[in-house]
C-alpha cells in the first residue's frame, strides 16, 4: 500500500525583547548562570508576574505577517508539572483562548506553491536549564532563561512530507527574523521545533496515529528525522504492526527516533486560567497601529525585485534572504543605478568572501556606497572587469573606497584610443605570419593579438576598445 | 492603662502630644510579650530587636516632625507575608528556613509610614485552616480561653492584637481567615475588595480569592490602616488602579437613611442560639442608628461552601507546586533520584491539612474532571458575584453573623475537616464574589466568648463599609471588656 505522511509542526521562538515576559530581568543569552534573575523569575513565595507589553505586539506582528485572526481578548493558563528548570513548579502559558489563530503561509514547492495553515499563535514563558556534570552525578540549575518570552506557532497539519516541512519552516523561520521578534539562531535555542507525524493510505481522509518528535535543533536534523520516522511508520504499518501514540527523540549522531515516553506516561498538564493575571485585551487600534510597523516581508520583497529591478527569480530569491541583505543590495542599486551589475557584484564577490569568513552583511567592510562606486568604474571603463576583481578583493580585505585602491595601484584602464592604435599596429607589424592567417580565414588567431595587445599595456587597455581596434586595423 | 492596650489612634494622640514615646510603646508592648506569649503563642518569630532600632528611628523622626500616619506603632505581621531579611514560614516546615530577599508591598507601605514591626505571627499552614492548629509551629490559644481556638488562618494575628502584643496586626483573608479569628478574638477584621490591596509579597494560597486586611481594636484604627496599605501596585497585575479616599472621613457620617440587608439564607439551623441573639441584637442596634433593615435574598448561598472548596484547592495544588525542594526551604536528604526527592520533601514538608487540599485540587483541575469541578465552580462563582450585584441594588450594607458559633476547644474539629469547613460558611461568600467585608466586635456569650457581627459592600465601598461599621460600634457601646491573662 502507498503511504502518504500527514505532518504538523510547532515551533517555539524565542522573541528579542529587553527584558523577560513577567519581570523587569534582561533575556539576553549567554550571561554567566543565574545572574538575569530576580525573586519573580525565580518563583519565590508571595511574588507576582506582570506581563511585558512588547511581547503581545511582537506577537502580533507574527499574528499579522502569518494572516492569523486575532482575537480581542485573550488569557493566560497555567500548565502544571515538576521539573527543577521550572522554578515556580507551573509555565505560565496560553491554552483555550489563544490571541491569533486560523493563519496561513505560502511556500514554494518545485515551482509551486502550497498554502500551509497556522492553527494558533500564543505567547508564554520559557523554562530554565540543566546542566549536567559529565563526570559527577550533580546537575546544575541555570534560571536565566525562564521568563524569556516565547511565541508557539502551531501549524495545521497540512504538510506532507520531510522536505515540505523544511520549506515550511525556513519561511517562518525567515519572517521571524524579518520582523526583527527573533534572532533565529537554532543552535541557541532562540528557534525550535517539534513535529506531529503519521502515515495514512494515499486517498484517505482519516488520519493515522501519530508520534511526536523532539530534539532536533537544525533545519536539516528536522528534515532527516521526519524522514527516518516516516520510514519508520511505513516498515511498521507494511509489517501489518500497528504505530503507537509517544513522544520520540531524534537522535542526531545515529540518525535513528527512539521512543522517550508512551500515552500512558503522557503528562496531564491540569491548564486552568491564571489568576495572577487579569485578560489581555487587544483593540483594533492595537492592531492598525502594529499593522503599520510591519516591514515589507521576505515574499513581497522578492516579488518587487524581480518587478521593478529586473532580476531573475533565482537572484532575487538570494538577494532577500535576510532584510540586511536585501537592504544591502537596494542600497548599491539606489546608488550606482545598476540593478543587474549590482546583483552581480552582491551575489558573487561579496557573499563569497562574506560565505568564506562567515561573516554577516552587517560585518561587510565593504560599504554599499564603495560597491555602487567600483560599478559606476567599471560602468565608464575606467578600468576593467578583471582590475575590478582585484579591486573589489582589495576593498574587502582593507576596507579602503575603490578609487584609493585604483590610484594605489595604478590600475588606471587604457582608453586612449590613439596611443592604444599605435601600440597595436606595431603588434601587427611585427607578426606577419599571423596576420596572413588571420586574413587567410582562421579567426582564431584574434585572440592572440588581444592577448599581445593586453601584454603591451600590462593588461589596462579597455578591451573592446582592442577589439574594435584590432577589426578595423585587420580588416584594412 | 496600659500602653499596650491603647488603640493606634490614642497612641498617635499621646505621641504627638509628647505624653508617650514610641520606645515606652514599644518596652509597654513587648513587656507584655514576656507576660502572655507562653500562654498565648501568637507569634512564630519576634523582631525585638529590630522593633526597638524602629522605635528609636520613630522618636527621632517625630521630634524632627517628619513621623508617618503610623510612626511608633507596634504592629504585628501575619507570617504570610515577605519580611526582607526576616524568616517567613507560612506557617509550614517547608519554609522553615526561609528568608525572603525583599518585602511585601503591604510590608514596604507600613515601614514607610513608620510603623515598628513586633514580629511575624502564627496562622494555620499556608492558610489553610480555621483554627490555627495546622501550623507546624503549634497552635495559639484564644487568648479569652486558653482551652480555645483563636480561629484561623490569621489566629495568631487576631490572638496578638486581643492580648495587647501588639497594637494592630495584618493578616490574609482567602474565605474569612481575617474576620472569623477577629470574630472569635472580640477584635476588627477587615477583608478589602479583592484588588485593593496588593498581593505582592504575600506567600499564595488562593491566588483569586486571597486579600490581606487589619485587625484592630475599633473601627477607625481599621481606617487608619487601609488607608496606609490600600493602592494599586505595578508590580501585581490583579490590584486595580482606583483611587484611595480617606478611609477615616467616612466615620462618623452614620447611617441615618440606610437600608441594611439582611439575607435570609444566613439564619440557618445549625448556627449557635447565641451567635444568632447576638447578630438580632446587631439589627437593633443598626436600626436605632436610623437604618432600616431589609430581608434580602442571596440564593447562591448554598454552594459557597462547595464552590470555595473546589477553587481554593485548585489553585492551591499549582501555587504549592513550588515547593519542591530545589530552590529554597526545606529538603530531605538520602533521595535516590529527583522523583524521590520531590516525593520525600513533599510528604515531609507539608501538613495533613495541605496535602489534603493538594490532592482535592489536583483532582479537580484533572483532564476529565475539569469540567465537572473547575469549570462548574467558576461558573457557580459568577452566579454568587451576580446574587450580591442584585442585593446591592435594593440595600447599602448587609450585616450577618461572621461566625457560626463562638470559638470551639482546641482540637475540637481538627480531625473532622467538613465541621472545620463549616466555620467559614458567613464568610466565604464574600472572597468569592470579591467584596469587602468587616467583623466587628457584638457582644459575649454567657460564658464570656467574644462575638462578631459581618458587615457586607459593594466592590470599593470600604469607606461605606467603615462608615456602617462605626456607626454600628457606637450605637451598640458593647461593654469593654480585655481577656483575663
Amino acid at each position: 500500500m502507498e503511504y502518504e505522511p500527514v505532518i504538523g509542526l510547532e515551533v517555539h521562538a524565542q522573541l528579542l525583547t529587553k527584558a523577560k515576559i513577567f519581570c523587569g530581568c534582561s533575556a539576553e543569552f549567554g550571561a554567566a548562570p543565574n545572574t538575569h534573575t530576580c525573586p519573580v523569575c525565580l518563583g519565590m513565595p508571595g511574588v507576582l508576574p506582570v506581563l511585558n507589553k512588547k511581547v503581545i505586539e511582537y506577537m502580533l506582528k507574527m499574528a499579522l505577517a502569518t494572516n492569523c485572526r486575532i482575537n480581542r481578548a485573550c488569557n493566560f493558563a497555567r500548565k502544571n508539572y515538576f521539573y527543577p528548570d521550572l522554578p515556580k513548579g507551573y509555565q505560565i502559558s496560553q491554552y483555550a483562548a489563544p490571541p491569533a489563530e486560523h493563519g496561513w503561509i505560502e511556500v514554494d514547492l518545485n515551482g509551486g506553491k502550497k498554502r500551509i495553515g497556522i492553527t494558533r499563535i500564543h505567547m508564554e514563558e520559557d523554562a530554565g536549564k540543566l546542566l549536567h556534570d559529565e563526570r559527577n552525578p550533580v546537575s546544575y540549575v541555570d534560571l536565566n532563561r525562564t521568563g524569556v518570552p516565547l511565541i508557539e506557532i502551531v501549524s495545521e497539519p497540512d504538510i506532507r512530507g520531510a522536505e515540505e516541512a523544511a520549506a515550511y519552516l525556513r519561511r517562518l523561520h525567515e519572517t521571524l527574523v524579518y520582523l526583527g521578534i527573533c534572532d533565529g539562531n537554532m543552535e541557541e535555542g532562540s528557534f525550535r521545533c517539534d513535529a506531529n507525524v503519521s502515515l495514512r493510505p494515499k486517498g484517505a481522509e482519516a488520519f493515522g496515529t501519530r508520534t511526536e518528535l523532539k530534539n532536533m535543533n537544525s533545519f536539516r536534523n528536522v528534515q532527516r528525522a521526519l524522514e527516518y520516522e516516516i520510514k519508520r511508520q511505513g516498515y511498521v504499518l507494511e509489517g501489518g504492526g500497528e504505530i503507537a501514540q509517544e513522544t520520540r527523540l531524534w537522535d542526531d549522531t545515529a540518525g535513528v527516533t527512539y521512543s522517550m515516553r508512551g500515552k500512558e506516561e503522557a503528562h496531564d498538564y491540569r491548564y486552568f486560567p491564571d489568576p495572577d493575571l487579569v485578560p489581555v485585551v487587544i483593540d483594533d487600534a492595537w492592531i492598525d497601529a502594529i499593522r503599520k510597523t510591519l516591514p515589507e516581508l521576505p515574499l513581497e520583497k522578492r516579488e518587487r525585485f524581480i518587478r521593478d529591478y529586473k532580476i531573475p527569480a533565482y537572484d532575487a530569491g538570494v538577494l532577500t534572504a535576510s532584510r540586511e541583505l536585501a537592504d544591502y543590495y537596494e542600497e548599491t542599486v539606489r546608488l550606482s543605478g545598476e540593478p543587474k551589475l549590482a546583483s552581480n557584484w552582491v551575489m558573487g564577490d561579496i557573499l563569497r568572501f562574506l560565505n568564506e569568513d562567515k561573516r554577516s552583511v552587517r560585518e561587510c567592510p565593504v560599504a554599499p556606497a564603495s560597491l555602487a562606486e567600483l560599478i559606476r568604474l567599471i560602468r565608464e571603463g575606467a578600468i576593467s572587469g578583471k582590475m575590478a576583481k582585484e579591486v573589489s578583493e582589495a576593498m574587502y580585505r582593507t576596507g579602503k573606497p575603490p578609487a584609493t585602491i585604483v590610484a594605489e595601484r595604478g590600475l588606471v584602464q587604457i582608453t586612449d584610443e590613439t596611443a592604444l592604435a599605435a601600440a597595436i599596429a606595431e603588434i601587427l607589424e611585427k607578426n606577419p605570419a599571423q596576420v596572413a592567417q588571420y586574413k587567410a580565414g582562421k579567426e582564431k588567431v584574434f585572440g592572440f593579438f588581444v592577448g599581445q595587445a593586453m601584454k603591451e599595456t600590462q593588461g589596462k587597455a579597455n578591451p573592446q576598445l582592442i577589439n574594435e581596434i584590432l577589426k578595423k586595423m585587420l580588416a584594412s | 492603662m496600659e500602653l499596650y492596650s491603647l488603640t493606634i489612634h490614642e497612641l498617635r494622640d499621646r505621641l504627638r502630644a509628647g505624653e508617650t514615646t514610641s520606645a515606652e510603646i514599644a518596652a509597654s508592648v513587648f513587656g507584655r510579650i514576656d507576660a502572655v506569649e507562653g500562654d498565648v503563642h501568637a507569634y512564630i518569630t519576634l523582631m525585638r530587636e529590630t522593633a526597638l532600632a524602629q522605635a528609636a528611628e520613630a522618636d527621632e523622626k517625630i521630634k524632627r516632625g517628619e513621623g508617618g500616619p503610623l510612626a511608633g506603632i507596634p504592629i504585628a505581621l501575619k507570617d504570610i507575608l515577605c519580611t526582607r531579611g526576616v524568616r517567613t514560614t507560612c506557617g509550614s516546615r517547608i519554609l522553615e528556613n526561609f528568608v525572603p530577599p525583599y518585602d511585601a508591598t503591604v510590608v514596604e507601605k507600613l515601614r514607610a509610614a513608620g510603623a515598628v514591626f513586633t514580629g511575624k505571627t502564627n496562622m494555620d499552614e499556608f492558610a489553610m485552616g480555621s483554627s490555627t492548629e495546622t501550623s507546624f509551629f503549634g497552635v495559639t490559644r484564644n487568648p479569652w480561653d486558653l482551652g480555645r481556638i483563636p480561629g484561623g488562618s490569621s489566629g495568631g494575628s487576631a490572638a496578638a492584637v486581643a492580648a495587647g502584643e501588639c497594637i494592630a496586626s495584618l493578616g490574609s483573608d482567602t474565605g474569612g481567615s481575617i474576620r472569623q479569628p477577629a470574630a472569635l478574638c472580640g477584635v476588627v477584621g477587615l477583608k478589602p475588595t479583592y484588588g485593593r490591596v496588593s498581593r505582592y509579597g504575600l506567600i499564595a494560597f488562593a491566588s483569586s480569592l486571597d486579600q490581606i486586611g487589619p485587625f484592630t481594636k475599633d473601627v477607625e484604627d481599621a481606617a487608619i490602616m487601609m488607608n496606609a496599605i490600600a493602592g494599586y501596585d505595578p508590580r501585581e497585575s490583579t490590584s486595580v488602579p482606583e483611587e484611595v479616599p480617606d478611609y477615616r472621613a467616612f466615620l462618623g457620617r452614620g447611617i441615618e437613611g440606610w437600608r441594611v440587608g439582611i439575607p435570609k439564607e444566613y439564619f440557618i439551623a445549625g448556627i449557635d442560639p447565641e451567635v444568632e441573639a447576638a447578630v438580632r441584637r446587631a439589627v437593633e442596634v443598626v436600626e436605632k442608628a436610623g437604618a432600616s433593615c431589609v430581608e434580602i435574598s442571596l440564593p447562591h448561598t448554598d454552594y459557597c461552601v462547595a464552590v470555595y472548596y473546589i477553587i481554593a484547592p485548585a489553585e492551591a495544588s499549582s501555587n504549592l507546586a513550588r515547593y519542591d525542594g530545589v530552590k529554597y526551604g526545606f529538603r530531605t536528604g538520602e533521595a535516590g533520584d529527583l522523583l524521590e526527592m520531590y516525593k520525600r520533601t513533599r510528604s515531609a514538608g507539608f501538613g495533613a491539612e495541605v496535602k489534603r487540599r493538594i490532592m482535592i485540587g489536583t483532582y479537580s483541575l484533572s483532564s476529565g474532571y475539569y469540567d465537572a469541578y473547575y469549570r462548574k465552580a467558576s461558573q457557580v462563582r459568577a452566579l454568587i458575584k451576580r446574587d450580591f450585584d442584585e442585593a446591592f441594588k435594593s440595600c447599602d450594607v448587609i450585616l450577618t453573623p461572621t461566625s457560626p458559633t463562638p470559638a470551639f476547644r482546641l482540637g475540637e474539629r481538627l480531625d473532622d475537616p467538613l465541621q472545620m469547613y463549616l466555620s467559614d460558611i458567613f464568610t466565604i461568600s464574600a472572597n468569592l464574589a470579591g467584596i469587602p467585608g468587616i467583623s466587628v466586635p457584638c457582644g459575649y456569650t454567657a460564658g464570656g466568648l467574644p462575638l462578631g457581627v459581618q458587615l457586607l459592600a459593594g466592590h470599593f465601598q470600604e469607606g461605606r463599609l467603615l462608615q456602617a461599621a462605626a456607626a454600628y460600634e457606637k450605637n451598640a457601646s458593647i461593654e469593654k471588656r480585655r481577656p483575663s491573662l
